[in-house]
């Protein structure tokens, strides 16, 4: 019996995750790369690995997810674009199907996502600020020099956490400054920034929300083990973390993909081979002054978005001046 | 003369000024210039409101406008310093202008009948031309209004969205440059007609979203990054009670008719005491109504660092379980991006789907 594969694709701020499911919904094979502001270029070498190990299975189905799905949808010819919530959503009820609550925390963004007898009944996501999220770790572990991956494991080490001011970013420098010159361990600064993060996660998410177990928590920040034990800490008792946390949205998209089916064809695995190119115009054809954008693939012109009129949608390939 | 914009308040205004005889030069619409304007020139944690309406001023006054017409306040939101501090604002920036500001009876009394003086003061002799540009100016406002929920209804259920939103365009240019009176009502009917010929969709039931937060950000589309017409395009439909007509009628009124405010204040009181100002009680009143009639759930938008709609935010988790009523908050600022919006509502419709089938599947049972 000839098998098939399911493919999604998540494209966040930080990193872009692809795997390939089967058609059970169980993960084959999963890439995890930085998107370095490039996504068309990772989903590219994301491709080309995949490649190498799928290029004679028939994929039935594309998911795409994260903040460039639409642009990738495009690109790759994604049957299904959904956003992350969602996709999260479904990949912890694959995992866990009585889960209550997930904790998503990844480079830029952070959310929470409450669950109720297997389906969504609410949710939040971080606003206007960055506290709370990946990205926030980053920076203050740049400042002590360490590496995130040894992070997590200090923050184990701590014997008294230090309370840093944890809402903005800058103040949380400046606060962890002064604690190390008043010559506090390093292991208990780490472990301040854990529970900082851990406070701005609550109030700026997870404020009024119904946190109940089984939690999940899933993203690439699950990886550091600071901020789980400042989270079980907080809340009382154990959370989970999932075999494949940092793909979640990406394994979400490809089981959605799977219950949609095809719709547009996923143009195959030779597109990392290819020259592909964006383009952005204002479109000069009336007073909106819409910005469209146009994906070439070597040298053919895919139809174009973000036009009002619609028109460019159908395929118009350029201004009718 | 300019004024602030929000919405579609500018086609009623541009009206009644014009119609009194006045020259106006209505502030451009939002552009990233206006955003640019507002956020270099505003104090940084002022709300998104008062960073966009300093910018209008910018923009009007670039065009020769040379006074400013504005409302005043004296609650406890923010807005009821609006004027004085943009006023300052713009004088040290070294743009010249007159400021009239119309606050409301009692405080500033003198303020009120200088600024009524200088728009009325031409036609005192003729308060025929007075009433006649409230007149027209209202009635516009009463169709813009009319127009824009009979937009929001449709906008669901048509198969061509681009066409209705283009025939809604067209509506809105055709209203703002008619001065006959007893003509808007065939340019509505005109809208009301084409519309109708558009292909319908079978939709079913369709999922009802009430927008609910401070007026500002709900109104100006361009600062909130078109939601209605975005939630319309997922075929969902929106309804609000905030809009101008019911401003005006809410402010206006409250003043002649006591007993106007009377439903806000019966609906919100059991959750909140006290007013809090802006439209932080507005918010939960009409959250209530939602939860008790047909709506499947409830989208607050507020700017960033606004304290009534702060307060209202922190009462609707609980007026969400009680009502069993699902509820977004939309905290909307110059750095806030479409994508995140356009996911957030996404993920909010899903959501209302997959809620609204749970429950029909228990009522079947």
């Amino acid at each position: 019996m000839a098998t098939g594969f399911y493919l999604g694709i998540d494209v966040g701020s930080v990193s872009t995750n692809l795997v390939v499911i089967d058609e059970k919904g169980s993960i084959v094979k999963k890439i995890y790369l930085r998107t370095e502001g490039k996504p068309i270029a990772s989903v590219q070498r994301g491709l080309n690995q995949l490649g190498e190990d799928f290029k004679d299975h028939e994929i039935l189905g594309a998911g795409v997810t994260g903040s460039g799905r639409k642009l990738i949808g495009k690109v790759i010819g994604a049957d299904l674009v959904k956003n992350e919530i969602t996709t999260h959503g479904v990949a912890a009820l694959q995992v866990h199907p009585g889960v209550k609550t997930v904790f998503e925390i990844g480079g830029q963004d952070s959310k929470i996502i409450i669950i109720r007898e297997g389906t969504v009944v609410d949710f939040a996501m971080n606003t206007v600020c960055a506290a709370g999220t990946g990205s926030f770790l980053d920076q203050q572990a740049k400042r002590l020099n360490i590496s995130l991956e040894e992070f997590g494991g200090l923050a184990l080490g701590a014997k008294v956490p230090v309370r840093i001011a944890g809402r903005c970013s800058v103040f949380a420098e400046s606060d962890m400054i002064h604690k190390q010159q008043m010559g506090y361990r390093l292991e208990d600064i780490v472990a301040g920034l854990c529970e900082a993060l851990m406070r701005n996660y609550f109030n700026n998410v997870g404020k009024g929300k119904e946190i109940l177990p089984p939690v999940l928590f899933q993203g690439g920040v699950a990886a550091n083990k600071g901020i789980k034990a400042a989270f079980e800490k907080e809340l009382g008792y154990e959370i989970i973390i999932p075999e494949h946390y940092e793909v979640m949205g990406a394994w979400g998209a490809a089981l959605l993909s799977r219950k949609t089916g095809k719709k547009m064809g996923f143009r195959g695995f030779s597109l990392s081979d290819r020259e592909i190119r964006v383009e952005s115009f204002e479109c000069p054809d009336c007073p909106n002054c819409c910005e469209i954008v146009t994906v070439v693939i070597d040298g053919e012109t895919i139809p174009g978005w973000g036009g009002r009129c619609g028109k460019w949608e159908k395929g118009v390939s350029r201004a009718t001046g | 003369m300019t004024f602030p914009r929000m919405g579609q308040i500018d086609i009623p205004v541009q009206t009644l000024f014009t119609e009194l005889g006045h020259q106006v030069v209505p502030p451009p619409p939002v552009t990233k210039r206006t955003f640019d304007l507002g956020v270099k020139h505003a104090p940084e944690f002022a709300c998104l409101p008062f960073k966009m309406t300093l910018a209008n001023y910018i923009e009007a006054i670039e065009k020769g406008a040379e006074a400013v017409v504005t409302f005043g306040g004296a609650g406890p939101c923010r807005f009821g310093y609006f004027a004085q501090v943009q006023k300052g604002i713009l004088h040290d920036l070294g743009y010249d202008f007159e400021l009239l500001l119309l606050d409301p009876p009692g405080a500033e009394t003198r303020e009120l009948f200088r600024s009524l003086r200088f728009l009325f003061g031409k036609n005192l002799k003729q308060p025929g031309r007075i009433w006649r540009a409230l007149r027209l100016a209202w009635a516009k406002a009463v169709f813009l209004d009319r127009a824009n929920r009979l937009y929001r209804r449709l906008l669901p259920r048509v198969a061509q969205k681009k066409a209705a939103e283009m025939e809604y365009q067209k509506f809105l240019r055709v209203m703002a440059a008619e001065r006959d009176l007893h003509r808007l009502e065939l340019v509505y009917t005109a809208l009301a007609h084409n519309l109708d010929n558009l292909a319908r969709l079978e939709t079913g039931r369709v999922l009802r979203v009430k927008i609910v937060g401070e007026i500002y950000m709900i109104l100006e589309s361009g600062v909130n990054f078109h939601t209605e017409n975005i939630l319309g395009q997922m075929g969902v439909e929106v309804t609000r009670s905030v809009s101008m007509t019911h401003w005006v009628e809410a402010n206006l009124l409250k003043a002649l008719f006591p007993g106007h405010r009377r439903r806000t204040e019966l609906l919100s009181i059991p959750h909140l005491t006290s007013f809090v100002g802006g439209h932080g009680r507005e918010t939960i009143a009409e959250t209530v109504d939602a939860g008790t009639n047909r709506v499947d759930g409830v989208v607050q938008i507020l700017p960033f660092t606004c304290m009534p709609e702060l307060v209202a935010q922190s009462i609707l988790p609980d007026l969400s379980r009680r009502f069993n009523l699902p509820v977004l908050s939309l905290v909307l600022d110059e750095h806030s991006g479409a994508a995140g919006v356009t996911t957030r509502l996404e993920a909010f419709v899903d959501l209302l789907r997959e809620k609204r089938e749970k429950d029909e599947a228990k009522a079947g049972v």
